[in-house]
Formats: C-alpha cells, sequence, structure tokens
C-alpha cells in the first residue's frame, strides 16, 4: 500500500453539525425516556421539540452561499439543502403539536417511541436532502421509511393500522430493492456513485445504454417514495390505515425530502439524459393526476380523499421536473425546478392544515376522518371551519390562495418549455379535482352538525393553526418573497453550470 | 477455454437453477434450503473475482444468519399452501403479461449492445489483502454511510420493541420476587360467622 493510499483527511464535522445533534438527541431522548414515569411522556416530547429547534439554530448557524462537500463528497452542504431542512423541521414541529392531544387520547400511541421514531425519520430526511453519494440517498430512505413502518403500525390494537403498516413495508421493500438495482446499473456504466462525478462522466458521454437502463429502475423507485401512478397502491390504504397524527407526518415532511431526492438525483446527476426521464416523469405526472383526481372523488373518508390528492399533488409537482430542460436547452431549468418546489412547499403548508383540523376534532374513541363528520362544522365553530375551508381551497387551487400559485407557476413551466397539450391536461385535471375540494367546504357550511360535542383545544394547537390557515392566505396575496427563496437557493444549488 | 470460465459456467448454471427454484418451488422450506445453495454458488463466484472477504461475509451472514432464521420462522408459521395459491389463475394473465413485457424489453435493450458486455476482470496482485481493503475504506471513505448504517439498525431495534413490547402483562404467570413476600394472612381469611340453629 503506497502512502498516498494511506493519507486520510479528516472529514469537516461542521457543515453536517445539524444531522449530529439530531442524531445525538435522538439517542439521549431514547435514552431519557427509558427512565421516564410519566405517562404522558411529557419530558420526550419537550426533548424531542428542543432537538429540532436545536437543529434548526445548527444549520442556520453553519449555512453558507457556497456548495460545500465533506465526508469524501457524500455529503453537500447548500442553500437548497438549509432551506428544505428549515421547512422540515418547522412541519414536524408543528406536526408534533398538532398531534399532542390525539397521542395522549390514545394509549398506545402514547410511548415515548413515537417521538424518539419521529426524530429519526427526520434525521433520515436530513441525511436524504444532504446527500450527494447514491448511498446516503439510499441509506437516507431506509432511515426514514424505517420509522414511518413502525410508527405507521405503533397503534397495534388496530387492525387497519397494522395492516397498512405491513403493506406500506412490503411495498417499500420492493421499492428500494428498484433503487438499488437501478443505482447498481448507473455504477456499472459510469463506475461512480458520487453525484457530481457520475453528471461529469455522462457529460463526457459514457456509459451509454445502461444509463438509460438503470434510470428506469431509479424512477420508479422514487417514484414509489413519491407516490406517483402506477406506483401509488400504498398510498390510500397507508394514509386510511395509520393513526391520523402519522398520516399528518407522513404527508408533510417526507414530500419536502423525496423533491430533494428529485433534485439530487435526476438533476444534479443525471442532467444530461434528462431527454430520457423527462418523457418518464411526464407519462407519471398525468397519470397521477388522472387517478389522483378522479379516484378522490369516490372517497367517503377525508384521509382516504387527501391521500388520493396527494398523489395528484405529487403528479403536478412533477410538471415542473418534466419540463426543464426544453430541446437540449436548459435556459428554464430553474424556473422550471423552483415552481416545483414552490409547489411542494405550499402542499406541505395546506396538508398540514388540513390533517392538523381532522386531529383537532378527533378525540379518544373518535376519528373524525368522515367527510360527514365535519358536517355542520361551521355552525360548531366557524374558525375552524374556514382553516379547514382556506386549505381545501388551496388545495383546490382557487385564487388568491397558495395554491392557486403553485399551480400557475408549475403549468408556467409547462407552457414555457412549448407544452401547451400537458398545460391544458394539468387544468382539465384540476378542475376535476375541485369537485371534491369543494365537497368538503359544502359539508361544513351547508349541512346540518354531526354533533353537538364541543371542539377543544389547547392555546399552542389554536395558534399554530390559525397561523398555519393565515400563511396559506398570506402567501397567497404576497407569494413573490417566498418564490424568489426557492428560485434563489435552486440556483445556488443545481451544480451543472 | 480456461479453466476459470468452466468453474463460472458450472456456478453459474447452479445459481440460476437454483434461483428459479427458489421462485418455482411449493414448499416454502425447499424454496429457502435452495436460495442457501443460490448464495454457496454466488460467494463462489466472489472467489472467481478473489473478493474473499465478501464471498465469506455472505456465506456467514446470510446462510449462517438471515436463512437459518428464516427458516425458523417458516417453520413455525403455519403455512396454508392452497391459501397461498389461492387466486392463481386469475391473477396470471395480468402477471405474465407484464413479466413478458419487462423481459420483452430488458432483452430489446440488452441485445442491441450484447457485445459490449465484455468480461474485463481486474486481477489483484500477489498478498493484497480483502478485509484491509474493505476495512480502510469503511473507516474512512465511507466512514458516513457507515455510521448511519449502524443507526438504521437502532431504528431497527427502537422499532422492534415498539412494535412487540407490551407494557401491561396479560398473563396470569407470576413474578416469584413478588411471591416470596406472600404472607400467610394474604391467603387464608378467617370469617366469623354465627351458628346457625338447628331445627
Amino acid at each position: 500500500m503506497t502512502l498516498a493510499e494511506m493519507q486520510f483527511v479528516v472529514p469537516e464535522l461542521r457543515i453536517a453539525s445539524a444531522e449530529i445533534f439530531v442524531l445525538a438527541m435522538a439517542c439521549l431522548t431514547l435514552l431519557v425516556d427509558a427512565f421516564v414515569k410519566d405517562k404522558k411522556r411529557t419530558v420526550t416530547y419537550v426533548l424531542t421539540q428542543l432537538a429540532l429547534v436545536g437543529a434548526a439554530v445548527a444549520t442556520f448557524a453553519t449555512s453558507s452561499e457556497q456548495v460545500s462537500y465533506t465526508f469524501s463528497n457524500m455529503f453537500v452542504g447548500d442553500l437548497m439543502g438549509d432551506l428544505l431542512k428549515y421547512l422540515v423541521y418547522i412541519s414536524v414541529i408543528v406536526g408534533l403539536f398538532y398531534s399532542r392531544a390525539y397521542i395522549l387520547d390514545r394509549p398506545e400511541m402514547a410511548k415515548g417511541e413515537f417521538y424518539v421514531l419521529s426524530l429519526f425519520a427526520t434525521l433520515g430526511m436530513m441525511v436524504m436532502i444532504s446527500a450527494s453519494h447514491f448511498l446516503t440517498v439510499y441509506i437516507g430512505i431506509e432511515m426514514l421509511s424505517l420509522s414511518l413502518y413502525a410508527m405507521v403500525a405503533l397503534d397495534r390494537n388496530s387492525i387497519a393500522s397494522t395492516e397498512a403498516g405491513m403493506k406500506y413495508f412490503v411495498l417499500g421493500a420492493l421499492a428500494s430493492g428498484f433503487l438499488l438495482y437501478g443505482m447498481s446499473m448507473l455504477y456499472g456504466a459510469t463506475g461512480t456513485l458520487e453525484i457530481p462525478m457520475l453528471s461529469e462522466r455522462l457529460f463526457r458521454g459514457e456509459g451509454d445504454f445502461i444509463v438509460s437502463f438503470g434510470l428506469v429502475f431509479v424512477i420508479a423507485g422514487i417514484a414509489f417514495k413519491l407516490g406517483v401512478v402506477p406506483f401509488h397502491m400504498w398510498i390510500p390504504d397507508v394514509y386510511h390505515g395509520a393513526p391520523t397524527a402519522v398520516t399528518l407526518f407522513i404527508a408533510s415532511a417526507p414530500k419536502l425530502a423525496a423533491f430533494a431526492v428529485v433534485i439530487r438525483v435526476l438533476v444534479n446527476g443525471l442532467i444530461f439524459v434528462s431527454k430520457d426521464w423527462q418523457m418518464m416523469l411526464i407519462i407519471l405526472s398525468v397519470l397521477s393526476m388522472a387517478v389522483g383526481n378522479f379516484a378522490a372523488i369516490a372517497q367517503t373518508n377525508i384521509k382516504r380523499m387527501l391521500a388520493y390528492s396527494a398523489i395528484s399533488h405529487m403528479g403536478f409537482m412533477l410538471i415542473g421536473m418534466s419540463t426543464g430542460v426544453f430541446q437540449g436547452d436548459p435556459r428554464f431549468i430553474v424556473d422550471a425546478y423552483s415552481s416545483s418546489m414552490f409547489y411542494v412547499v405550499t402542499y406541505v403548508l395546506a396538508s398540514l392544515g388540513a390533517f392538523g383540523t381532522i386531529l383537532l376534532l378527533s378525540r379518544a374513541g373518535f376519528e373524525s376522518d368522515e367527510i360527514s363528520d365535519f358536517a355542520g362544522l361551521n355552525k360548531r365553530n366557524s374558525w375552524y371551519a374556514a382553516i379547514m375551508m382556506m386549505m381545501m381551497f388551496s388545495m383546490a387551487g382557487i385564487p388568491f390562495f397558495v395554491g392557486f400559485f403553485a399551480k400557475f407557476s408549475v403549468l408556467q413551466a409547462a407552457v414555457a418549455s412549448d407544452q401547451m397539450w400537458f398545460a391544458i391536461a394539468a387544468i382539465f385535471f384540476s378542475l376535476v379535482g375541485a369537485y371534491y375540494y369543494l365537497r368538503v367546504v359544502k359539508v361544513m357550511y351547508f349541512d346540518p352538525p354531526a354533533s353537538t360535542v364541543p371542539i377543544t383545544a389547547t392555546a399552542d394547537v389554536k395558534l399554530l393553526l390559525s397561523v398555519n390557515g393565515l400563511a396559506v392566505a398570506l402567501i397567497g396575496i404576497f407569494p413573490n418573497a417566498l418564490m424568489v427563496l426557492c428560485a434563489t437557493s435552486l440556483s445556488r444549488s443545481i451544480t451543472i453550470f | 477455454m480456461e479453466f476459470r470460465t468452466l468453474v463460472f459456467y458450472f456456478l453459474a448454471t447452479i445459481l440460476i437453477f437454483a434461483s428459479l427454484l427458489v421462485v418455482t418451488l411449493r414448499n416454502p422450506v425447499h424454496a429457502a434450503l435452495n436460495l442457501v445453495l443460490a448464495f454457496f454458488t454466488a460467494s463462489g463466484l466472489w472467489i472467481l473475482l478473489q473478493a474473499e472477504f465478501l464471498a465469506i461475509a455472505l456465506i456467514l451472514v446470510y446462510v449462517g444468519a438471515v436463512m437459518v432464521l428464516f427458516l425458523f420462522v417458516v417453520m413455525l408459521l403455519d403455512i396454508d399452501l392452497d391459501r397461498l395459491r389461492e387466486g392463481f389463475w386469475s391473477y396470471l394473465p395480468l402477471g405474465a403479461l407484464v413479466a413478458l413485457l419487462v423481459v420483452a424489453e430488458m432483452s430489446l435493450v440488452l441485445s442491441a449492445y450484447w457485445e459490449a458486455l465484455e468480461s474485463d476482470v481486474p486481477q489483484v496482485e500477489v498478498g493484497y489483502s480483502n478485509v484491509q481493503a474493505v476495512g480502510r475504506l469503511l473507516f474512512t471513505e465511507y466512514v458516513y454511510p457507515f455510521e448511519l448504517a449502524s443507526v438504521v439498525l437502532l431504528i431497527g431495534i427502537v422499532a422492534a420493541v415498539a412494535l412487540t413490547l407490551r407494557s401491561k402483562r396479560k398473563t396470569k404467570s407470576v413474578d416469584p420476587s413478588q411471591q416470596v413476600f406472600v404472607k400467610a394472612k394474604d391467603r387464608v381469611r378467617l370469617v366469623q360467622m354465627a351458628a346457625e340453629k338447628d331445627d
């Protein structure tokens, strides 16, 4: 062994300090929880929230405009990563606030493991967001998925929850297999797993047909994790079967991490074969919008309806991803991808609010997950009904809520790339979608109240839910700041120029 | 034909047959045993590539631990073969169609470039240690995924405990440490009763 081989530079740990902090806090929380006697697990809960706040501070302290690599180029720190991480922290923190009362009502859920697993899932998302190597992409996804499988099945006395966990696990393992197989093909073709290096080798024209062969499997794996048709089968069952607190978790932050993986793998790694994957994404996108929107009409369960709506939203998000490079011209790349990013962020915002309201109406022994449970909500509490209405309007894309601008900007991307039919199809499917969102509003405002039980909520949930609702309305009126933020962070992080 | 090539084809043939049997055999125990055979031949292929550490790790980890555990699970579960095959014929047309499509696509892509797949196995020098190379990489260049993999294992443990540990005891078994504290007055209750009149 030569001396050059022996040389090893100690990786710069500073860039990854947020990840290290979350890991340390997760282990600490796990240890402390073993000694907590309290049935409410207040200590565990507070520690978890502190860990997330601390992670945000650590991310802020180490944030820089430069793209920096560490751990032998396996970890990348950049503005897009930082922005997405803040959003992940916020949505997990808000989600935990919303879930608190729901969990306390259910003894099977009120265990320290719920909090510890959500911290580990957050760590998985952070690893995914900061991955610049296929190995770290894969391990990040596994960390997130493993935690989620367990969280879905956490309510052991519920058959639906156990079944959902099992389905999620089996299908998730299959998708991981696809992803790994595709990655191994890409490795075989180009001889590297490092994402920037892969891009460089593809630019030089290495590895021809095996790349597209591996690409198909990578896309299938990612499509499963995003939950787009035809890899969507798990979404309705998991959203429906999982305890609502866990559904809220799955429907929010992981979408941000999945978006980061799409950017890292497809854009930063495989942009030179974008002709191949854009076509695939277009098919996935149109199918998702069609199946998601039409299937959602038939649902009576609001969690299941929101699951199909999640499928269609991921389809909308893919519009931006599949129109970045137009006939080999990457001029619109930042516009298109930042519209997708904006879409994901606004979807997560609306999703948090919608599931937050479902959690708010649930109580011990009552799930409030049928659409009919929302009947006459306006008469019971007009403010909560107004918040839910804003979420539904935003998801339907009604002006001037934030979802409208999200839809508008991805459609703009489609038109800019000269694919009029794509934009028209998207508008058609969003019209179909408007029906079932508005049905919820109709049930809330015009149907007689289903129950007279007073809605109780703690002050923190009331405040956060109000802020969440106002954010959907206010960002809808002033969308520019968030759009500019998305575009700036993306343009600094796309490394192909 | 070189002797190595001959060995490769010998092992590869067994590997493919064993893998086919894993999928097609009715009895899960037989399928699992065939998977063991597949692992053995695959590790033989790795030895051919002079990756002896990986070959031995495959046998130790997969054959020694994973497959034995798997066999235990298969034997402990009461698997009803008829129920497993339920709906086989109704799913067959769709399944066969999808499988045929995938096979056709794969062969189309691969056959066009068949000649491009040439074997070019790099030879290692004498005295080169696989274990050393793997160890050096694991603890230097790959230290980040290595540490993360340990976190994944930890999550597995936490998840398993969360899903299986019942905090409330539902069995009627007696806790010996509690049992030794029993007093006579806890067990026997003397009751004073008024004598009844005999008619």
